[in-house]
């Protein structure tokens, strides 16, 4: 059963997954592997989200999960399209190579 | 009242979106017919939250009840429906300076009005929103559709960099806000904004929960506000996209992703809580927002001092100017939020307006942006040049120009709520901006004109000039008519 387990387990796994997605997004150069990063953080969200919802016996949190499920996968088809004519502009995703503007 | 009749502002935009999209499908070649329908949508729109401003308060909040059809997931009238106007406005002045824009870039599509619809529909629900879920959707529509605005020049780098810049820390952004939603939501068991406002009063929280759940959600905010350490996205992302896109995503994107800021503050933070742990958190978050404002305005209106391109020049200043509007934050009382939706409203004209004509003057393919190509424009197109003057003046704050006094009603907010030092801040730093809006003058006035200057095109353009430099104008002269008005929205 979920409860069998206290709830800190599951905030304490979903705030490590949530670091290690934000450490991916910071540390990594592949817009693709970003991507994915971000994605794992959403998934850590959704996480905390039902751990929430199953321990107050409240069913609003699940909602938002597939709100928030819509909205990534809205995200992705943007995302990856604009990925796609990066490459087709520029032959690259590696977003340390996508440099015409700073300072 | 029916509720429906509350909502109609909602109904039509979101209706007529989705209307405008599935139109192009049959309409064949023209672009003209999609752009109409979208102006008329939004005047539509703008008439009908018009109209639901106008009905007294008591007939709102009797027919808006748990059981209603939409659950009371959102608000009517006061400031949301200002806040509406606004949007539907700058939606208008977007549109009526783009076409002539995207004819000469040879880049018009019809997808372009309907996605600026878009936007609007996403702002409009932030500002109607009493529910986090309301505002984590609104906030993404709103998101989501800037990504491929900013993107819209498919075939330029700059463009297209851009938008991969803006998209990836926006979605980045959108990880922060929506766990800060969570934890918000494990604090107070419930994702509706009136019921956590009346919870944080109680005292019927949890409170680690509610504290790191409230840093996570203003870190997400302030990458939506572009503030100080999460502005870096912001230069690069309006300096790529296409210039009215500019103009349009740093006033009426940054007036909702400010409306979020207020509706979080207003029913979350509570400094003067019977609850000492609710009481030093408030005060410590309150505090830490005025030091990225204060932070915020110096570093955008210093870096806006060595640049070369007026567009980025213009994209720093605009930065400096979210630092502006978070002292009605830190303020965080009903004379803050007035200046808010004051500064919103004057900042709305200035910006749009001084975007408008460097997109006039701009050529195909991001040339023609620099200072230099400013030079002895008041010779050769005085008229574009006294504008251009004049919303300069407006920006930097001059009176009679209302920049002048939507930053003193933000600054004395500020002071009242005694925060003394972020006022002398806000100044300093606006006296700084003094001397790169001035030196924009400086080349149109003094310097010599170049030769090889090619033709320039207004337009529909005219139009959107026209309106807002009235509005400064006007709202400069009577600030009183929108102030007192605007007070009484919160």
């Amino acid at each position: 059963m979920l409860i069998d387990v206290p709830q800190e387990y599951y905030l304490i796994l979903s705030a490590m997954m949530f670091v290690i997605g934000s450490v991916g997004v910071l540390t990594r150069r592949n817009a693709i592997i970003i991507f994915m990063s971000i994605e794992i953080m959403l998934n850590s969200v959704n996480l905390t989200f039902v751990s929430f919802a199953a321990f107050m016996g409240d069913t609003a949190g699940q909602i938002f999960v597939f709100f928030v499920m819509a909205v990534a996968a809205a995200e992705a088809a943007v995302g990856l399209a604009i990925v796609l004519a990066l490459f087709r502009n520029k032959k690259t995703i590696y977003v340390d190579e996508v440099s015409l503007m700073k300072w | 009242m029916q509720e429906w009749i509350l909502s109609l502002p909602l109904i039509l935009i979101s209706g007529f979106a989705i209307i405008a999209m599935l139109l192009i499908v049959f309409i064949g070649r023209r672009n003209a017919p999609i752009m109409y329908l979208s102006l008329f949508a939004l005047i539509t729109t703008a008439l009908s939250s018009l109209y639901t401003l106008s009905i007294p308060n008591e007939i709102i909040k009797s027919s808006v009840n748990p059981d209603s059809i939409f659950a009371n997931m959102l608000i009517y009238g006061n400031y949301s429906a200002f806040f509406d106007i606004i949007f539907c406005l700058a939606g208008v002045l977007t549109i009526l300076a783009s076409q002539n824009y995207l004819h000469q870039e040879e880049y018009e599509h019809k997808e372009y009005y309907v996605l600026i619809l878009y936007a609007v529909a996403g702002m409009m629900f932030i500002s109607h929103s009493n529910n986090l879920l309301m505002l984590f959707i609104g906030i993404e529509t709103m998101s989501i559709t800037f990504y491929i605005l900013a993107g819209y020049f498919r075939f330029e780098e700059r463009s297209v960099e851009s938008s991969l810049k803006y998209f990836l820390l926006g979605a980045f952004a959108t990880g922060f806000l929506v766990y800060g939603i969570a934890l918000l939501y494990g604090a107070t068991g419930t994702l509706d904004l009136s019921l956590i406002n009346s919870k944080v009063i109680q005292g019927d929280i949890h409170y680690t929960y509610l504290i790191i759940g409230l840093g996570l959600l203003f870190i997400g905010l302030a990458f939506k506000v572009a503030a100080f350490p999460f502005h870096m996205w912001a230069p690069d992302v309006y300096e790529g996209a296409p210039t009215p896109i500019t103009g349009f995503m740093s006033t009426a994107g940054k007036a909702a992703a400010l409306v979020a800021f207020i509706i979080i503050a207003k029913n979350v933070i509570d400094i003067n809580s019977i609850y000492p742990e609710i009481a030093i958190g408030s005060s410590t978050l309150t505090m830490i927002v005025a030091f990225l404002a204060g932070a915020t305005m110096l570093l955008g209106n210093i870096v806006a001092l060595v640049q070369k391109s007026v567009k980025r020049m213009l994209a720093y200043s605009s930065i400096a100017h979210a630092g502006y509007l978070l002292m009605g934050i830190v303020a965080n009382n009903p004379r803050g939020w007035a200046g808010i939706a004051f500064y919103a409203t004057v900042y709305l004209f200035m910006q749009i307006g001084a975007f408008v004509i460097i997109g006039i003057i701009e050529k195909k393919s991001f040339k023609y942006l620099n200072l230099s190509d400013y030079s002895g424009l008041s010779k050769t197109k005085p008229a574009l040049a006294a504008l251009m003057a004049l919303f300069m003046f407006s920006l930097a704050g001059i009176p009679p120009m209302a920049g002048f006094f939507g930053k003193y009603y933000l600054f004395v907010a500020a002071i009242e709520a005694g925060y003394l030092w972020l006022t002398i801040i806000a100044v300093i730093s606006s006296i700084i901006s003094m001397y790169f809006y001035i030196g924009l003058i400086i080349y149109m006035y003094f310097n010599e004109p170049a030769d090889d200057r090619p033709q320039i095109n207004v337009g529909l353009s005219s139009i959107t000039l026209v309106i807002s430099s009235l509005g400064i104008l006007f709202f400069g002269i009577f600030p009183h008519l929108l102030i007192d008005f605007a007070s009484k929205l919160f």
